[in-house]
């Protein structure tokens, strides 16, 4: 679905009552907010980007509303929404990896994990993507590698800064080598961008490991984190088993990666919008004088 | 160091381990034994040959990781000649998992970098049994600038489980370390030839594990994800790695087939541990090919290529249908 009916969509379903994830929760719906337990009106949380208005929590939120939150508004134009994945190795485990991608698609009403496009930001032309959790945990297969790495290829051909939103699982497992290659092409092409003297501003929310992180997600000229996002290579169970004792407080948060000189801030989603059109006015070439 | 058996090779094992029983008797003094260990050398070569000859992936995988398999070093120390190591990433320290040097294959000057594992658990331990930390990525790229700088070319060997999961890793960045090595090295102004000679794990493997050739021994792996890892993840039992591997298509073979590998080492019967010497002459002749033909090619045309072939990977629908 493209992602303006998507937006239409949405608001012909306020005021229904549905359960789900919380990242597409219909306005009439209460909810109770994860870390400070109060009883929400899933209206006031929309409206305030999805963040707690009494604890600052960061909710989820779908690929589309990551954009919306970004760009000036009105300025989104789709790219490539109709690039999908298919199941190149047959995989087939618990269930079959064609399932997962239907039920995907299904409830998300997306095609694939990443939505990407052109927009403006601050009245700056930007190629802009965005990964949607929800979407077989974001993870990266040959489409999503695709969208990615089509994105920079636009964004170098128009000479337009990148901006990526990003949250993922890692590389898609179920895609195997075809996967892990996509870190490479992705990144390949991030470089490229590089070479091109084009900023790239990137966005890390929560949940971004494996794959996805070791390849352009942290390839940015500035990157930014939304408060309390986990962040890192190998999963904290993962790492928990490997050293066997329990982990730091705040271990791979957005905040610990700044205290380690990993990231450039962690920047509250209010003023996210702020932030990277400041970058951008620092950043992308003939921006002044 | 005590004999390594692979699980699904016991049978072969205990039936070559008769063998060499009867043969340590007095031949002399039993006249029938002759025939018996005749009989038995049929025997054992029959089953040698069914059982290697079409290995499962998950045996692949067993084999790659074979203690005695070749590794890094013995690549180094055949092939090539003049090695100067490159130690530290100057920002850390020095991983042992990763090696990195200037050295001479041939008459061509190259820099190789590959992961080190070790030969005994004194080795092992230092080299975290080849799985590098931050540093040894760093390392790796700090050796990847100066063959840009010198216009060396770049000859890779990979052989790791993966980037070591550890809580300072994740500390000091170890996706950031990686993701600097794949945009170094997509653009890297030399001739890049990578060799899976085991395990090609992750992506610590693909840190220095794509170029303009990826020559793959025949029972070296390159996957996403580990078998068990995928198996605890699909199944929540790591006992069903073997169904992981297949689904994988992490073999050399698979690895043809996906247009990802150029061209596949084979081994003798049973893996390269069994008889490494020839293994690697022809390792050392198809680098020496590859980086011939790579040598041609002006840097502009070269780096073109290396971007086309990641290009090309990758498949996806588009459009309604
Ligand atoms: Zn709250």
């Amino acid at each position: 679905m493209p992602i303006n009916d998507w937006f239409k969509q949405r608001e012909s379903r306020r005021y229904t009552v549905t359960s789900g994830s919380g990242a597409d929760l219909p306005d009439g719906v209460w909810r109770t907010c994860p870390e400070c337990r109060k009883t929400l009106y899933q209206g006031d949380v929309a409206r305030s980007l999805s963040v707690c208005p009494h604890c600052a929590h960061h909710f989820e939120l779908i690929a589309a509303d990551r954009i919306e939150a970004l760009v000036d508004p009105g300025s989104f134009e789709e790219t490539n929404a109709s690039v999908g994945s298919v199941d190149p190795l047959r995989f087939s485990a618990v269930k079959p990896y064609t399932e997962s991608l239907a039920a995907a698609r299904e409830s998300c009403g997306l095609a694939e994990a990443a939505i990407t496009g052109r927009a403006r930001i601050g009245d700056r032309a930007v190629a802009i993507g965005a990964l949607d959790f929800r979407f077989v945990g974001a993870s990266m297969g040959s489409a999503v590698g695709e969208k990615v790495t089509r994105l920079f290829e636009l964004a170098i051909a128009e000479r337009r800064a990148v901006v990526l939103v990003v949250a993922s699982g890692g590389a898609r497992m179920q895609e195997g080598m075809l996967s892990l290659m996509q870190m490479a092409k992705t990144a390949a092409a991030a470089e490229r961008l590089a070479r091109a003297g084009l900023p790239y501003v990137s966005v890390l929310v929560n949940p971004t490991y494996g794959g996805v992180t070791a390849s352009f997600a942290v390839l940015a000229d500035m990157i930014f984190a939304e408060p309390g996002a986990l962040v890192g290579f190998a999963g904290p169970r993962l790492v928990e088993q490997t050293i066997r004792r329990s982990l730091p407080k705040g271990f791979q948060s957005a905040e610990s990666l700044v205290d380690h000189g990993m990231i450039d801030g962690v920047v509250p989603r209010a003023e996210m919008r702020g932030r990277v059109a400041a970058v951008l006015g620092y950043l992308v070439p003939g921006g002044d004088v | 160091m005590a004999r390594f058996v692979m699980e699904f090779e016991r049978p072969l094992v205990e039936l070559e381990d008769k063998l060499d029983e009867l043969k340590a008797l007095d031949v002399a003094s039993l006249p029938e034994l002759a025939a018996e260990i005749e009989d038995l050398e049929r025997e054992v070569e029959r089953l040698r040959e069914t059982l290697y000859a079409a290995l499962s992936p998950w045996e692949r995988v067993q084999v790659s990781r074979h203690p005695a398999r070749p590794k890094t070093d013995d690549y180094v120390a055949e092939l090539f000649t003049d090695v100067v190591e490159l130690r530290g990433d100057r920002a850390y320290g020095d991983d042992e998992a990763v090696f990195t040097a200037l050295a001479t294959l041939g008459a061509r000057r190259v820099v190789v970098i590959g992961h080190r594992k070790g030969r005994t658990t004194k080795e092992n331990v230092r080299r975290n049994f080849g799985s590098p930390h931050p540093e040894g990525f760093r390392k790796a790229r700090r050796a990847m600038r100066l063959a840009e700088k010198f216009s060396l070319p770049v000859v890779t060997f990979l052989d790791t489980a993966g980037a070591y999961p550890g809580l300072e890793d994740e500390e000091r960045g170890q996706a950031w370390a990686i993701a600097e090595c794949l945009a170094t090295l997509s653009d890297l102004p030399v001739p890049v030839v990578v060799v899976g000679i085991g395990e090609g794990g992750s992506g610590g493997a693909l840190a220095i594990g794509f170029g303009d050739r990826l020559i793959m021994l025949e029972n070296a792996y390159y996957s996403v994800i580990s078998p068990e890892m995928c198996a605890m993840i699909l199944y929540k039992d790591t006992a069903r790695a073997a169904e992981s591997a297949s689904a994988l298509a992490l073999t050399a073979d698979d690895l043809m087939r996906l247009g990802i590998a150029d061209e596949v080492v084979p081994e003798p019967l049973g893996g390269a541990h069994r008889d490494p010497a020839p293994v690697i002459v022809a390792v050392g002749e198809r680098i020496t090919s590859a980086l011939e033909a790579l040598s041609a090619e002006d840097t502009g045309a070269l780096l073109e290529n290396r971007y086309g072939r990641l290009r090309a990977i990758g498949v996806f629908a588009e459009g309604d249908g």
